[in-house]
């Protein structure tokens, strides 16, 4: 095989991830992953009443925006950036990043998106969807692997605004973990536009907790956790959560949320760390593959 | 939560008081004429540092908590998306909505608050509920941005949509003090112990 991007600083890598990253951010916006749409789908078949207008809303919405290319919802969101890089992929680490921040700014003039992204300080808009730290972006290494994998999660602020963490000491002990996400669930209430999935990080410290609970909400919706324990929690925890009876929109019903996932860590012996990330009902990502010889695929 | 009376009714914007105060939460509307899209900037600027837009005449007025992507086709605004935010960021400008603007309208999602609910009762206003996130089913139903004030606070700027058969929007906090958002509350609160059982069982 010859590699088209066999020199490492090849321009052309780095335009085509330009056009990679303005394709992600167009696409997540517009086309919801299969498990969202079947997750939709299957909640509006279950509820009644005005639950059940609101999901056949949430039905209809996906259906315009496939037939018109109009974003699903009119937040563009705040976007991070998940990628795994082969570390036989020949790319420059920070042209990469440079790549992908360019690329949210390409999509966001040539699509008209909304620019949803200020200075925190003085609220200054750039206009371009990017700004100091802004897209977020995340490198895992996969050693011995040719491809670079890149997943766009533009999350939107309603769900985003309600994140929780908290530092519980470890004698409050896991059932003090899932108390935690219930009582946070239940503070969030009707506003990150549920039904939701709800990304929960037990484990490591304040900041990998965190950042736990986001990885959590980047699995299609209600795939379990590999280990059958944290599997069995998730779905103790998902119970509790749809008895609170808020349902979609939090105008009541039986579905508040999809899915809980769990992610976790370890962490110190004195420490017992938990935070809780939600997805909007949106559940907008989206993600490519690209491989040496050049070849791009898209997913979800 | 839809109570036994529920009614569905079509109005035009702007709204009289005698119109809002027969509203009742549960009923479902379907709104045609002027709304007024406002959001944290725009608000700010109403109610912080005192200012008004020249020209701009809110009176019965619709408010929708929202800031849509737009392009501009020669000296007009068309709508690329226009959904609804979170409403109780902005839940402090309600009183100043009703009382200072003459809005008799609010719709947004996720509800506002018990004080806002007072408010509604004693001025005369109702929250109107609308899908979140469903952004591209709500575009369809603009028919035209008409006008567009503080253009410096893009996105957050005052948007005047003209809209046709906006929907479905539903009454969640109405002018009498019944709140769906309480009544959901409520029975969350009445199940929490079955719900907190669920978790260690």
């Amino acid at each position: 095989m010859l590699p088209r991007y066999i020199q490492t600083g090849s321009d052309s890598l780095y335009d085509d991830l330009v056009q990679v990253s303005a394709g992600l951010y167009k696409k997540a916006l517009t086309d919801l992953p299969p498990d969202v749409r079947s997750a939709v789908n299957r909640v509006a078949e279950v509820e009644v009443g005005g639950a059940r207008t609101r999901l056949d809303v949430m039905v209809k919405s996906i259906d315009v925006s496939d037939r018109t290319g109009i974003i699903v919802c009119q937040d563009t969101g705040i976007c991070v950036f998940f990628v795994k890089l082969g570390t036989d992929f020949p790319v420059n680490g920070a042209k990469l990043i440079d790549a992908l921040r360019r690329g949210i700014a390409v999509a966001t003039k040539e699509h008209d998106l909304r620019s949803s992204v200020v200075h925190p300080i003085t609220r200054e808009n750039r206009q371009d969807n990017t700004g100091v730290g802004i897209p977020d972006v995340h490198v895992e290494f996969v050693d011995g692997s040719e491809e670079l994998e890149i997943l766009l999660v533009p999350k939107g602020s309603g769900s985003e605004n309600m994140s929780y963490l908290k530092m519980l000491s470890p004698a409050e002990g896991i059932s003090g973990v899932k108390r935690f996400v219930l009582d946070s669930v239940i503070d969030a209430g009707p506003r990150p536009c549920p039904p939701t999935v709800v990304g929960v990080g037990i484990g490591g410290t304040a900041d990998l907790c965190a950042g736990l609970a986001k990885k959590a909400i980047l699995r299609p919706v209600g795939e379990p956790h590999p280990e059958p324990e944290v599997a069995a929690m998730e779905q103790k925890l998902l119970a509790a959560i749809n008895a609170t009876g808020i349902g979609p929109q939090g105008l009541g019903g039986s579905v508040t949320s999809f899915a809980v996932h769990v992610e976790y860590a370890a962490t110190h012996i004195s420490m017992n760390p938990v935070a809780v990330n939600i997805q909007c009902w949106r559940g907008e990502r989206a993600a490519a593959t690209i491989s040496s010889d050049g070849a791009v695929s898209y997913g979800y | 939560m839809a109570t036994e009376t529920a009614r569905t009714l079509q109005l035009r914007a702007p709204l009289t008081e005698d119109v809002v105060r027969d509203l009742r939460a549960g009923d479902e509307v379907w709104l045609d004429g002027t709304v007024w899209g406002v959001r944290d900037a725009s608000l700010i600027r109403f109610f912080d540092k005192g200012q008004r837009p020249e020209g701009a005449d809110f009176e019965g007025a619709v408010f929708i908590h929202t800031a849509p992507s737009v392009r501009m086709e020669g000296e007009r605004y068309i709508p690329v998306s226009v959904g609804t935010t979170t409403s109780m960021r902005m839940d402090r400008f309600t009183r100043g909505c009703l009382e200072d603007l003459g809005a008799r309208a609010i719709i947004g999602k996720g509800g506002l608050s018990q004080d806002s609910l007072q408010h509604f009762a004693t001025l005369g206003g109702v929250y109107l509920s609308i899908t979140g996130g469903a952004a591209s089913w709500e575009t369809l139903q603009i028919e035209e941005i008409e006008e567009v004030l503080w253009e410096d606070l893009m996105p957050e700027c005052l948007w005047k949509f003209r809209v046709r058969n906006f929907g479905p929007l539903f009454v969640t906090m109405d002018a009498n003090g019944t709140s769906s958002y309480q009544q959901v509350k409520a029975h969350t609160q009445a199940h929490l112990a079955a719900a907190y059982a669920l978790l260690d069982d």
